[in-house]
């Protein structure tokens, strides 16, 4: 699906990639992708069984839906059934299911619940519709987070007081650390996300390797970009070295996106936040700073929701984002729960790891 | 007449009088409209007969490469050619939203107009309601068409065996991101166009010289290309390897879809077809089709396989596979 030139010499390099792997003959090895397109891009291009039985690919909690909880998605759907009310979200938030009811069902019924591209979208819909509230449902990492605080600035700015953001946006650093320092996930080395790393940069990951002994490499999601971040990380294992390599340079700098950062900064403060299955890490949410509380759509919310996470019986997403185990070892998975009737999140999203395994096994 | 249609256009007064005469007899003339009955009375077709509905709801009504109309013709047109019949008449049924414009109607119907000419076939029928305000998404039409199959042809999928070749037309998905971009207005620069064609000319230069090497044809519309692949081979006892290398996709197409999570091989298109047919005549399949101006970009796709009967799967980039299953729901772009 590329130009014939990129696809000669990417079918070329990967598959001397997949040779150098399969040389690996060291202790058996889990390393997790913490980005959710890169589980996709590996699910997508067949990379799990290129590799030899010693080395395990594991799914880390980098799907911003798939760590969402259940609270959120209760709120919004309490905050879409006001009235006069609109409420813009991207397309993946559509369909995960809260008790039977879904924005997608909601839309259904009449509720006016726009699909946007950006949150500067849905700022837009904020100046066409002056006598209605506009929501917008900010779920996403730092990848993300950015335009929605140039939203936030641009309506402060032209005094646009029908636009609000429910914000469950999230931070990738206090998960890492929590990850890398949990005895009970097992990680030798991660493979950090490319699009999030573009802004906070590669340096985090420098002291995790530091801190926690565990090898990792900033990657791109071609095939070849992910092969050779997977062959990164083996021969650290083997030196036993723990460096960080950065595989995606042309994007990611070692101090990321100052701009994008002081954006973030302006607009949010770190709280902590409750990660769908992981439960609450401190620092690592983010909420509107007091000047900017106006536009913060929790105020209509007031404390009506409970912010408690509700998994599903027999559901083990949490399990699943920590890479404690597989899709397939869910007794729900592929049965009971699957992309048609998902039950947990991490079937919905297309870029969750369920459903990534669901469709790409 | 007025310049938006009004509920009086429906009235079965003058003003219908007006809009048939004045729109849909001008620009789809034929004998057998003309006669006006309320029927129109056909000549026996020769052979199999195959007939099709279907109706088009889609938004933006206009779009780069077509509009509802054209896509109407052709979406009628392709179902009869890829059942190997030759599309002779069709019927147009227009459900239209007070308030639209009469100018919009008329550039509508003389692309259908335009199209049925290229395609062969004659709109020889044809009722028109207008609905209050709000009462419908501006206009909606349904279409039917018959046409016959020549004598000696014969699709099937219990011809299809291990061995034979998968074929696609031309480049897939163009005609789902056009409309994407359209619809959602993406700032994009793109030349990118919807591939809306008729197909039964290609097709017919294909089964009239190698009609025996074809097994199944189908134009993958909704769902695109995997899903119709997956039809191919539900509770069949043959399984489709298909070639990532090998799948014509535009840059455009491959870039959008990268952007927002999609997969062209889920992304609907209006103007191709896939074709099963025997592996030791692929070649020459390949040659007629692209010496069509519809079918420059053929290509052998895949392999129908006796491993993994029921399933399609893909060969990828990287040299590993993945199960290509159906699509569940409508492909939603994703977060970042």
């Amino acid at each position: 699906m590329i130009s014939e030139l990129e696809q000669f010499r990417n079918e070329t390099l990967a598959e001397g990639l997949v040779k150098a792997i399969r040389r690996y003959d060291g202790r058996p090895v889990s390393i997790m992708e913490v980005c959710g397109t890169h589980t996709m891009a590996i699910s997508r291009y067949g990379i799990r069984e290129l590799l030899p039985p010693n080395v395990r690919l594991i799914s880390g909690p980098g799907c911003p839906v798939c760590v969402t909880p259940s609270f959120y998605l209760k709120s919004a759907l309490e905050l879409c059934r006001r009235e006069n009310t609109i409420v813009a979200t991207f397309g993946d938030m559509m369909r995960i299911p809260y008790k039977g009811a879904s924005l997608l069902t909601e839309k259904a019924l009449g509720r006016d619940i726009r699909m946007v591209y950006s949150p500067l979208d849905s700022l837009d819909i904020a100046r066409q519709h002056p006598d209605k509230t506009v929501i917008f449902l900010s779920v996403g990492f730092e990848t993300t987070v950015p335009v929605t605080a140039i939203a936030v600035l641009e309506a402060a700015q032209q005094g646009l007081d029908n636009f609000m953001i429910l914000s469950a946006n999230k931070t990738i650093p206090a998960a890492m650390h929590l990850l890398s320092s949990d005895p009970e996930v097992a990680v030798d080395g991660f493979l950090y996300p490319g699009h999030v790393s573009a802004v906070i940069g590669s340096g985090l990951y420098e002291e995790l390797a530091k801190a926690y002994g565990i090898p990792g490499a900033v990657t791109g999601f071609d095939p070849a970009d992910i092969l050779g971040s997977i062959l990164y990380v083996l021969e650290q294992i083997q030196d036993n070295k723990a460096t960080v390599a950065n595989l995606y340079s042309m994007v990611v700098q070692p101090g990321g996106n100052p701009i994008a950062r002081g954006k973030i900064d302006e607009v949010f403060e770190a709280s902590d936040a409750v990660w769908r299955g992981l439960g609450q890490i401190p620092g690592s949410g983010l909420r509107l700073r007091e000047k900017y509380r106006s536009f913060d759509a929790w105020s209509l919310i007031n404390g009506s929701v409970e912010e408690r996470d509700e998994e599903a019986r027999g559901c083990r997403c949490g399990d699943i984002l920590k890479g404690k185990c597989l899709p397939s070892d869910c007794k729900l998975f592929g049965k009971a729960c699957t992309p048609e009737t998902p039950v947990g999140s991490c079937m919905v999203s297309s870029e969750g790891t369920c459903a990534a395994y669901y469709r790409y096994q | 007449m007025s310049e938006i249609i009004t509920l009086a256009h429906g009235s079965g007064g003058k003003l219908t009088h007006q809009l048939i005469q004045g729109i849909f007899q001008k620009h789809f003339r034929n004998d057998w409209l003309l006669e006006g009955g309320d029927s129109a009375v056909l000549e026996t077709l020769p052979g199999q007969m195959a007939f099709t509905t279907d109706s088009y709801v889609i938004h933006p009504l206009f779009f780069r490469g077509g509009n509802i109309g054209k896509l109407a013709v052709c979406g009628t047109v392709n179902d009869l050619a890829v059942c190997g019949a030759i599309p002779k008449y069709m019927s147009c049924g227009w459900i239209i939203e007070e308030g639209f414009p009469l100018e919009e109607l008329e550039e509508i119907a003389e692309s259908m107009a335009a199209t049925a000419r290229e395609a062969g076939v004659f709109i020889v029928t044809g009722d028109t309601k207008i609905v209050p305000r709000g009462c419908a998404d501006k206009l909606f039409l349904n279409t039917s068409g018959v046409g016959f199959i020549p004598e000696g042809l014969r699709l099937s999928p219990a011809l299809i065996r291990p061995g034979d070749q998968v074929i696609v037309t031309g480049t897939i998905g163009d005609h789902g991101t056009a409309i994407l971009i359209e619809r959602e207005q993406l700032q994009v620069e793109t030349g990118l166009a919807s591939d809306c064609a008729p197909l039964n000319g290609m097709l017919e230069r294909v089964t009239a010289s190698l009609g025996g090497a074809v097994r199944l044809m189908r134009d993958p519309t909704r769902g695109g290309v995997a899903t119709t692949l997956n039809e191919f081979t539900e509770g069949q006892d043959f399984g489709i390897r298909l070639e990532e290398n090998a799948l014509p996709v535009k840059g455009e197409v491959s870039g959008l879809c990268g952007m927002l999570g999609m997969d062209p091989l889920y992304i609907a298109n209006e103007g191709k077809a896939l074709l099963i047919v025997d592996g030791t005549q692929a070649d020459r399949v390949i040659e007629l089709l692209r010496s069509h101006p519809n079918g420059q970009d053929a290509a052998i796709i895949g392999e129908v396989v006796a491993d993994h009967p029921g399933k399609v799967y893909m060969r990828t980039l990287a040299g590993g596979h993945r199960i290509i299953d159906m699509l569940v729901g409508d492909q939603l772009p994703r977060i970042c």
